[in-house]
């Protein structure tokens, strides 16, 4: 195998450490030089070097796109990805090229057999768009020149009238969540405990004589409370003396002190 | 100036204006719509048909430009508007306050023109075409409302498809999509 270049061409994925520089949610952001891309830049160092986009000297190429990513110091690892992925094509374009061609393929048309032709391709299809961008930029300057009028105040803008029934009902289904949740946390602020319960219930019966344990019960807010309250009665019956007395089947039930 | 469109309208089924009247009318329906106004909604309006209402506004644009008015009447994104000469930009500009809006990154253009072109177009295709990765150029066109979903492709993983918006066509001064140069115009420049 002939070796008609004597440089090597190395790239050592751990020296070329990626710095992150801002770290979001789902990206990681640097931003390599003024290069939108791994084309780009290959694009930019095709002309840099004068060569014709048909015929790249690939060795050349590829030796000016590896130094470059080696002097990048702050890699993108979304986009130097994308770079490293291109310099690998390069290198295997390289190398494709040097190795003997097969003479039992000799026959075949060179210019299919040119290893550089897929890349070629992709390099003028997206220098076409880079000059789509270029035109756009063009044009969205020139459009910032132009001004229309100013939004008039009519019923779209005015949100005092465009609200419809359905904003309406939207807007009260938000407030009854709201409200939902104030109530939630009240409850929670107002949770009484067992022994202030006995102590109130005790307190209350003590001073009037006797309790409904209906009224006691229906002062009671939440669930919570009235299994609270309902405890506190068992347990006053029990330690205290107090009696129960219900006047009629099913009637109220009163506390009444002994 | 409603008044004008209401005695207008009240005149329904068959109004008889001539030219300047209508052209007058035109003149102000173009003014208080908040976007480009078509040549067709014009003529619903004005209960005309649109060859009278396209006249028009044609004779109504020629004016503007006979004048040398600070306005022009334009089309835009498939409809008529009534906007600043470039010329004036800068004393709208002091007057208004404002500087040029950001612009769009290198990526964000570049992404953008290839949606321009190959849309309804997904992620991937625009992979294969820059050579890489766009989602953070996506969607700073998705929050600047210059490109849309377009459902999704029927294929392996039913990517996502995206295209240019009504927005993109008023923010970059189209008509609409024809006026965008054809892709391979810009092969002549490449060689």
């Amino acid at each position: 195998m002939s070796q008609p270049e004597p440089e090597t061409y190395t790239f050592d994925f751990y020296k070329e450490t990626a710095e992150i520089v801002a770290e979001s949610s789902d990206e990681l952001r640097i931003k390599i030089g003024e290069f939108a891309g791994p084309l780009d830049l290959l694009l930019f160092l095709i002309r840099q070097e004068q060569a014709n986009i048909f015929d790249i000297p690939i060795a050349r190429i590829t030796d000016e796109y590896l130094r470059f990513i080696r002097l990048m110091k702050t890699l993108d690892i979304a986009v130097a990805a994308d770079f490293l992925v291109m310099a690998a094509t390069l290198i295997e374009i390289k190398s494709k090229m040097l190795l003997p061609r097969d003479p039992n393929a000799a026959t075949e048309a060179d210019e299919l057999d040119d290893p550089r032709q897929e890349l070629v391709d992709r390099l003028l299809e997206y220098e076409k768009y880079k000059s789509a961008a270029q035109m756009l930029y063009e044009k969205t300057t020139l459009e910032q020149a132009v001004f229309s009028r100013g939004k008039i105040e009519s019923d779209d803008e005015n949100a005092e009238v465009s609200a419809t029934v359905f904003d309406l009902l939207t807007v009260f289904q938000k407030i009854v969540a709201r409200r939902a949740e104030e109530i939630k946390m009240e409850i929670h602020r107002e949770e009484i405990s067992l022994a202030d319960m006995i102590k109130d219930l005790r307190r209350r019966i003590l001073e009037a004589g006797e309790v409904s344990l209906l009224a006691f019960f229906e002062e009671m807010h939440s669930r919570r409370e009235l299994v609270t309250a309902f405890i506190a009665a068992l347990e006053i019956v029990r330690t205290e003396t107090v009696k129960l007395v219900q006047k009629k089947t099913f009637g109220d039930v009163i506390l009444r002190k002994v | 100036m409603s008044e004008a469109v209401e005695e207008a309208l009240e005149d329904a089924p068959k109004p008889t204006r001539d030219l300047s009247e209508l052209v007058a009318v035109v003149e102000a329906l173009i003014f208080v719509a908040d976007e480009p106004i078509t040549t067709k909604l014009l003529a619903d309006v004005l209960d005309e048909d649109k060859q009278a209402a396209e006249a028009a506004v044609e004779q109504l644009r020629q004016e503007y430009e006979a004048r040398e008015s600070g306005l022009q009447i334009r089309v835009i994104a498939g409809g008529w508007q009534i906007a600043t000469r470039t010329e004036f930009h800068e004393e709208v500009r002091k007057f208004l306050r404002t500087r040029p809006s950001a612009k769009l990154s290198l990526a964000a253009l570049e992404t953008l023109a290839v949606i321009a072109y190959k849309q309804p177009v997904t992620v991937p295709e625009i992979l294969e075409i820059r050579g890489v990765q766009s989602a953070s150029a996506i969607k700073t066109l998705l929050d600047k409302r210059l490109i849309v979903a377009k459902g999704r492709k029927e294929t392996v993983g039913r990517p996502m498809q995206y295209g240019t918006s009504k927005d993109f066509l008023i923010q970059f001064g189209l008509k609409d999509l024809t006026e965008l140069p054809s892709i391979e115009d810009f092969e002549d420049l490449v060689s």
